[in-house]
């Protein structure tokens, strides 16, 4: 009877995690696409119909037949689509790499830390969670803006002679992202360095590397399944991004997530903008493949 | 050609004034906060010596061997290598490689990388390199692992595998922390006559730390006897083990049975001892204590006869007591004696012939004696 039970709840336990993707992100996932492949009406939703229970088997098939890929063709007609597409990779991906530059050093200094103020330390990179994003980000405003609290600053210490104008250009967007997204970055990070056995270190400096060295053919192999996790938690959700870009970016900052947000309110076209959402998700996919590989192959290393 | 034996047995620069120290320890402690690992300690390590760091745990044993590594400093005191001073000098400028206790392995290299690792930082030429590697894996008889990761390989192996990338650099001298601790009684024994081998063959020195004493007995050419970070006696096994020079190190190594009493006199190279029960002790003894002094006699197992009769010089060096337990070993069997006023005395006998005509039973009266020359007068 116990053995029963507990066969059920490992069963119970493995489907947990399939069910709530299954809820949660297959099944939006497919009713997105659906729209995707509609045509826009005045009615509400503001789409045609797919899906028509009342019609039977008979009704569903015909439906299926007004389907049509023209959103598709759409997005590669306009070459707005594209740029957004091919600027918001870019701006992720050198967002990403600027929070790898920042974390790697921030994480590394935490492993290093004496044992007893490490769950201090670990406290402080997620106490900005604490507050709101929609805050944070608001306050980056008053800081970057011609009259904030940086131009003030470097002004009143004679760095400048003129405000910089960082507000509503990329780099706000880069300093938005770095800033939100760096605990992503240096909590992977920071985890594969702690478990790594110190040992290691002292036998490449006593094979003969420098200090230096020591990391580069040791220290940084060894931390790399944390640095691609950090880089993918960075990366995936910034190509997406709305908020950052909206708020910091400028008017002529293209972002897939700006253009989305204008097709479904501004233009209420939610076929295209679900043609927009479906070509994003594929673009991501592959960052998630890849990661799942590199997982895998560290998880084979025993480590 | 000579034995390893018969070279062995020749080697003893320690006792010739004229030869100087590859290793110099002097005075060096250790502090950890308040707490002493390494206490004022000083020793004198030859140049092709094997010489093992012997101790119970946490007597300081690897903080040692990681000051001459160089990765603790010394709070006080020096440490001299080749007439230089190690003093500041960091690890990676230092000609001594370790053998990890943990192996400390590179996980994500295979063992051919981890083996060249040392090799790549020198900068040597790329066909070197492949010619060491090859030679060491030939050395380690791992020829066919070199592809592996270390996760693919046994503990044996590993062990095997970290050896052959301390000794790929040719250190002048290699501290291996207990090298054997990972592996099992019989591959143990093979491997330790196998660094042995190797010692001699590339003629390096060896530090070597261990907590047990028989290997350390094995391979060594001198044993330090460590206890709370001192240095307690350094001596060649045989003197060891013979000789203690007192009660810790007698006790350390292998079993003993300690008389006590106090002196009586001395007299021409010998010392009378009133033991306890007013059992007279005559021993050898290079030293001669004052009369009164409390002192006390170690006589391994093995030089103490058991029989049923007294022997001729009873009651010296003789007493009476019961059979209280036998142990067959096989080899060689086991009494413990009980005393009078209770102690159990050990002794051992080898069983050289095969059965023997009426043997001493449980609970019979015995007499257990020992020669004059038998054990060492202690002076604590
Ligand atoms: N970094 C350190 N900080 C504080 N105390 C230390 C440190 N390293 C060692 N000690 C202490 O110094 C003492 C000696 O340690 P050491 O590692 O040299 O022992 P050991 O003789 O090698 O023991 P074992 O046989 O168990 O390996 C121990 O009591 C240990 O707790
Ligand atoms: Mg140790």
């Amino acid at each position: 009877m116990a053995r029963v039970a507990s066969a059920l709840f490992s069963r119970l336990v493995i489907i947990i995690p399939y069910a709530w993707l299954l809820f949660f992100f297959l099944i939006p996932f497919f009713i997105v696409f659906r729209i995707s492949l509609s045509q826009t009406a005045v009615a509400m939703p503001p789409y045609t119909p797919v899906f028509d229970l009342l019609g039977g088997v008979s009704g569903i098939i015909e439906k299926a037949r007004e389907f049509s890929f023209d959103n598709y063709v759409w997005l590669t007609e306009d070459v707005l689509y594209f740029n957004a597409y091919v600027s918001s990779v870019m701006i992720a991906a050198v967002s990403t790499f600027l929070t790898l530059l920042i974390a790697y050093p921030v994480a590394y200094g935490m492993a290093k830390a004496p044992k007893t103020i490490r769950p201090t330390l670990l406290m402080l990179v997620i106490l900005p969670f604490w507050t709101s994003f929609l805050i944070r980000v608001y306050a980056w405003i008053a800081i970057l803006k011609p009259e904030g609290l940086l131009n003030q600053f470097l002004l009143s210490i004679g760095v400048i002679g003129q405000p910089l104008i960082i507000l509503n250009t990329n780099w706000a967007i880069y300093i938005g992202i770095v800033y939100s997204y760096l605990p992503f970055m240096v909590l992977p990070i920071y985890s594969s360095l702690e478990k790594m056995d110190h040992t290691l270190t002292e036998a490449a400096l006593d094979l003969g590397c420098t200090p230096f060295s020591a990391f580069w053919r040791v220290t940084f192999p060894l931390s790399l399944a944390g640095v691609v996790a950090g880089c993918l938690l960075v990366f995936i959700p910034a190509v997406g991004e709305f908020v950052i870009p909206d708020l910091l970016g400028g008017s002529e900052t293209l972002m897939i997530g700006k253009t989305l947000w204008n097709e479904f309110n501004a233009n209420r076209d939610w076929p295209v903008s679900s043609a927009v959402a479906t070509i994003l998700l594929l673009i991501l996919v592959l960052p998630i493949v890849y990661f799942q590989n590199a997982q895998a192959k560290a998880d084979g290393e025993g480590r | 050609m000579k034995s390893l034996g018969s070279i062995r047995r020749s080697f003893a620069p320690w006792a010739d004034p004229a030869s100087k120290p590859f290793i110099s320890v002097k005075n060096v402690t250790k502090k950890f906060g308040d707490f002493i690992a390494v206490d004022d300690l000083s020793l004198d390590i030859y140049p092709r010596e094997f010489f093992a760091l012997l101790g119970a745990s946490g007597c300081g044993k690897s903080t040692l061997l990681r000051m001459l590594a160089g990765f603790e400093q010394p709070t006080s005191g020096e440490i001299i290598l080749d007439g230089q001073s190690l003093a500041g000098i960091p690890p990676y400028r230092r000609p001594v490689n370790m053998m990890f206790q943990s192996y400390a392995l590179f996980p994500h290299m295979t063992v051919e990388n981890n083996i060249a690792f040392g090799l790549k930082q020198d900068g040597m030429p790329k066909a070197d390199i492949a010619a060491r590697v090859a030679q060491m894996l030939k050395l380690v008889k791992l020829e066919k692992f070199s592809q592996r990761k270390p996760h693919q390989l046994s503990g044996g192996q590993r062990q095997r595998v970290a050896l052959a990338r301390s000794l790929a650099k040719r250190p002048k001298v290699l501290l291996l922390d207990e090298p054997l601790g990972a592996l099992d009684k019989k591959l143990r024994e093979e491997t330790q006559f196998e660094l042995m081998d190797l010692q001699q063959e590339l003629g390096l020195t060896f530090v070597v730390v261990t907590h047990d004493q028989e290997e350390a007995m094995t391979m060594a050419d001198r044993i330090a006897v460590m206890s709370h970070g001192k240095v307690i006696q350094v001596a060649t096994p045989a003197e060891i083990y013979e000789a203690p020079n007192s009660r810790f190190v007698a006790d350390f190594i292998g079993d003993v049975n300690i008389f006590e009493g106090a002196v009586a006199g001395a007299e021409g190279g010998y010392v009378r001892l009133e033991g306890i029960n007013g059992f007279p002790i005559r021993m050898a003894s290079p030293e001669t204590p004052a009369t009164g002094v409390k002192s006390a006699v170690a006589v391994r197992p093995e030089k103490i006869r058991v029989g049923r009769q007294p022997p001729a010089h009873a009651p010296v060096n003789a007493i009476q007591g019961e059979i209280w337990d036998i142990g067959y070993l096989g080899d060689m069997t086991v009494f413990h004696v009980r005393l009078k006023d209770g102690r159990v005395i050990k002794a051992s006998s080898l069983n050289a012939v095969r059965a023997v005509e009426d043997p001493l039973g449980y609970d019979q009266e015995v007499w257990i004696s020992f020669g004059e020359d038998a054990g060492v007068v202690l002076k604590d």
